[in-house]
């Protein structure tokens, strides 16, 4: 299973790395989106996918049958920063675009000024 | 009484000087700062008479002990009397400075609080004992020297100058600090005092002969030698209190000072000997040469600076013969180290008071242009004295201060014909011939600077401001000093005694044992040898040369400006301005495709490298989960939702194909037994689709925009690299542990220890509760900077550029 979720991450990368590499602002978002969702199951992946039952403790499981709850911890952390960091961004995008008239990266860029 | 606390005096009254200017307009504040150069010099003097013997002082500080690193104050013959120096003309020049700077108008409070830092800083230079705090004193005289020349900012020459010396001086720092690392590295130590014992197992080291000239570089862009020199004359932009203090008589010493201290060190070396002794006689003939095709009389007195620093460098150079001869004491050799600091005293007062009398002239006339000036002689009598007796000492005349140690220059330069080591025996017939030359340019300038300015015709019409004597308070600290260069010449054993010899111990240790062995007695009549020839040959020539001086001194301007040294500085800094902005424009696009795919690019570089690198490719097929028909349902689905977020032409598809992929996650999260995962993503996807889709709503023409992606092989290759190096960091890490994961110790403790059932959470809240905590932080900051971009609007201003 595992090897079969390391190709699957692998895809999500790659589509979102892609689309970051895009120039229009609303698909960068989508990218960073894509990125994490990558990122929390690398996570969980690295973590190895064993273990019979959540880890809860409870009566009549030993310690060697919970699931790895150390990237479960982290992913918890991390899902949150994301959501964060999304808002953040469209919020960006969306100012931007009032201020700018457009979310062509193209036309965004700045250097021209600066002589 | 732990004295190196006092080096750090000035600093601390710098806190205050602010608060006085703003607090006690009504007093100066240049006379609160005078207060601390004078306690400082009374306190010094004091130590006079242990060194008066050979004796010393060490007192310590600790600043980083773990490196170290401490503030060792050591006070010898020479870092006494560069002490005195810093203090001394300190003291003259706030008096002076009192009267030149007006209270009303200047910005008194900057000017003292990078006068006293610079105070600090030099003396910090001249008592230092650690070779890495000798060069934070070091550096912080550049800083405080850029301060200085740029005090009148918003002119444009002050900038440029201060650019220019700070550029200069701060390379050549730099290059010293290379040069003080291999000495520790040599020899195993910061302290000076504990490497000079070591010399003569120094000398045979590889990396002394690099040491030699890093060293050499720092001491000559900051001492002003050829072909460094440049920017001493920008560098008169300064206040003149500031040329005098700084630009004359202290800072500009410090290359001096650093050359005088290590002698010990390096003076074995023939290298050392040949490239002190060449590049200071040659920088002395160099600047007396072309001071005399300067205009401006502070200009002048750069060159004449420049040149006299050559002067006393040569001799340091000549007093290294001193290592290679036995019992010096009978010999003529021993003059050269003597002659450099009795000339380094006499440069010092007599400069000093040059500088203040043409501030003086520029103050009270309103110009420094020698062509509009002349005639002034009669309306400021007591100027044109100063000037006389400075100018008098500076060209060798008697009865001044300067004729006695520029005999002895001459004699030292004479010395240097009967040394027969370092092929000087060829060569060596060159040096008094070329210190003749640059003594007869010496004379004429002196000469031009005096009489060109108050002898002559006066042109009243020429001047801004109509000519008057100086008020009397501007006129103590010259007047001094100028009484100071006639008492030298009839007490020079005295300060012989005192000053020089003490320092000269320090210069060479090895020679002599105390001050008192070394016999040297100065007097103004000594024969009929060939130092008197010389001398009566350069007051013949020189006054006859100076007589002349309007019929040849247009052949200057012959010279031209671009192949010269300046316009070399000029074009440098140009092309690395210009060509660092080309090659930026290179990389720096504007786009944001192209900063990200350097970033991804590297990720892949990096990540596949340390892979290869540390064999790390090995797939363990072992301990795997079995798989499941559920997940690979969802898989797909996963897949298949995120093609569609790549082929979609419309973005509303985008959004809610990610929103999918979003969902999918969530279940499988269920699946791998993450029931608190699946919550918190359930719940977080709805709230992002509803924000996308809310952006949507109020981005119209966004929305409604149907466009394919174009496909781009660049980036669909970068992308394809990143998707396949995580992959492979996925299976590899799966199969490598390279340590025990902490989890079994938060399985087997969560109840036992936090009382808590639910593993995740017990984590989140209690074991990384601190990272939960600045997770919430995070929250929060995003939460305000939303905030911020939707409610604060700003008004667009027109920028405000100085420069444009």
């Amino acid at each position: 299973m595992e090897i079969i979720m390391s190709v699957a991450i692998g895809f999500l990368f790659m589509a979102a790395v892609y689309l970051m590499l895009s120039k229009s602002l609303i698909r960068i978002i989508i990218g960073t989106g894509l990125l994490s969702h990558g990122a929390h199951l690398l996570l969980l992946t690295m973590g190895g996918l064993g273990g019979n039952s959540p880890p809860v403790v409870a009566h009549g499981v030993s310690v060697s049958d919970y699931a790895d709850p150390l990237p479960q911890a982290l992913i918890l952390t991390a899902i949150v920063i994301s959501f964060a960091v999304t808002s953040f961004f469209l919020v960006l995008a969306y100012r931007s675009y009032q201020e700018l008239g457009t979310d062509n990266m193209n036309l965004l860029r700045g250097t021209e000024d600066y002589e | 009484m732990s004295f190196v606390l006092l080096i750090f005096l000035p600093l601390l009254a710098a806190l205050f000087v602010p608060l006085l200017f703003k607090k006690v307009g009504k007093i100066h504040t240049g006379w609160f700062v005078l207060i601390i150069p004078v306690v400082l010099f009374s306190y010094y003097v004091s130590l006079l008479p242990t060194t008066i013997h050979g004796g010393n002082l060490v007192s310590e500080f600790q600043w980083i002990p773990s490196l170290d690193i401490a503030f060792i104050a050591y006070i010898d013959g020479l870092s006494l009397l560069f002490t005195l120096l810093i203090t001394g003309i300190g003291a003259l020049v706030v008096l002076y400075s009192i009267f030149y700077l007006d209270k009303h108008r200047e910005q008194l409070h900057n000017f003292y609080v990078y006068l006293l830092m610079f105070m600090t800083a030099m003396l910090g230079i001249v008592q230092s004992d650690h070779l890495i705090t000798l060069y934070l004193f070091w550096e912080l005289t550049s800083i405080s020297s850029f301060l200085l020349i740029g005090y009148w900012y918003t002119r444009d020459r002050s900038r440029f100058g201060a650019l220019k010396s700070m550029m200069i001086t701060v390379f050549g720092g730099l290059m010293m600090l290379g040069g003080f690392v291999l000495l520790s590295i040599m020899g195993g130590t910061y302290s000076i005092r504990e490497l000079i014992p070591q010399a003569t197992e120094l000398v045979s080291h590889d990396f002394f002969i690099w040491a030699l000239v890093l060293v050499l570089f720092g001491a000559f862009t900051k001492s002003a030698q050829f072909p460094f020199y440049i920017w001493l004359p920008d560098a008169m932009e300064a206040p003149t209190p500031v040329s005098a203090y700084l630009h004359s008589a202290t800072m500009v010493k410090a290359g001096l000072y650093l050359v005088a201290r290590l002698t010990p060190i390096f003076a074995i070396s023939g290298t050392w000997m040949w490239l002190v002794a060449s590049v200071g006689l040659f920088t002395m003939f160099w600047g007396s040469f072309f001071a005399l095709k300067q205009k401006d009389l502070k200009g002048i007195l750069a060159f004449s600076t420049v040149s006299q620093l050559g002067l006393i460098m040569s001799l340091l150079g000549a007093s290294a013969a001193g290592y290679h001869i036995d019992n010096i004491a009978e010999t003529t050799f021993k003059y050269a180290g003597f002659a450099a600091i009795f000339h380094l005293i006499n440069h010092a007062v007599f400069k000093g008071s040059l500088f203040m009398i043409a501030g003086i002239v520029d103050h009270e006339t309103g110009t420094r242009d020698i062509r509009k000036l002349g005639g002034l002689m009669s309306l400021m009598p007591i100027s044109f004295t100063v000037a006389v007796i400075g100018a008098f000492s500076m060209a060798g005349l008697p009865p001044f201060g300067g004729f006695l140690s520029k005999e002895m220059f001459l004699t030292a330069m004479l010395s240097l014909t009967e040394f027969d080591l370092f092929s000087m025996d060829v060569w060596g017939i060159l040096f008094p011939v070329v210190a003749w030359l640059g003594s007869v340019f010496t004379f004429i300038y002196s000469f031009y600077f005096v009489f060109h300015t108050f002898a002559g015709e006066h042109k009243p019409d020429q001047l801004p401001k109509p000519a008057h004597e100086a008020p009397i308070g501007m006129l103590i600290s010259p007047v001094f000093l100028a009484l100071l260069v006639v008492v030298i010449f009839f007490i020079p054993n005295l300060i012989g005694d005192w000053l020089v010899k003490p320092a000269v111990l320090a210069m060479q240790p090895f020679l002599y044992d105390s001050p008192e062995e070394i016999k040297i007695h100065v007097s103004a009549w000594h024969g009929f040898n060939p130092e008197f020839f010389m001398t009566l040959g350069i007051f013949a020539i020189g006054f006859l040369m100076f007589w002349t001086l309007r019929k040849w001194q247009k052949s200057y301007d012959l010279f031209p400006e671009a192949i010269s040294l300046n316009a070399l500085y000029d074009n440098m800094v140009f092309l690395s301005d210009t060509g660092a902005n080309r090659f930026s424009r290179i990389y720096m696009t504007g786009f944001i495709r192209s900063y990200l795919v350097y970033m991804f690019s590297f990720v892949i570089f990096i990540v596949l490298g340390t892979l290869f690198l540390t064999d790390a490719f090995a797939i363990d097929f072992t301990n795997l989960a079995p798989v499941g028909f559920y997940e690979i349902v969802i898989l797909i689905a996963l897949v298949g939702s995120t093609f569609t977020i790549l082929f979609s032409k419309s973005r509303l598809t985008g959004i809610i194909a990610l929103g999918a992929v979003g969902y999918s996650i969530a279940l499988l999260f269920v699946i791998f037994r993450a029931p608190d995962l699946a919550l918190t993503q359930l719940v977080i996807e709805t709230i992002s689709v509803a924000l996308f889709l809310l952006a949507f709503y109020h981005l119209p023409q966004i929305s409604r925009k149907e466009e394919r992606m174009r496909f781009r092989f660049g980036n669909a290759l970068v992308a394809i690299g990143v998707g396949v190096t995580v992959t492979l960091v996925a299976l590899s890490s799966l199969s490598q542990k390279a340590m025990p994961s902490i989890s079994e110790f938060y399985k087997e403790t969560v109840y036992k220890e936090a009382g808590g059932g639910n593993i995740v959470n017990v984590i989140l809240v209690d074991y990384r509760g601190f990272d939960t905590l600045f997770e919430i932080a995070v929250l929060a900051i995003t939460g305000i900077g939303i905030i911020t971009m939707i409610k604060l609007r700003l008004t667009k201003k027109e920028d405000q550029h100085e420069n444009k």
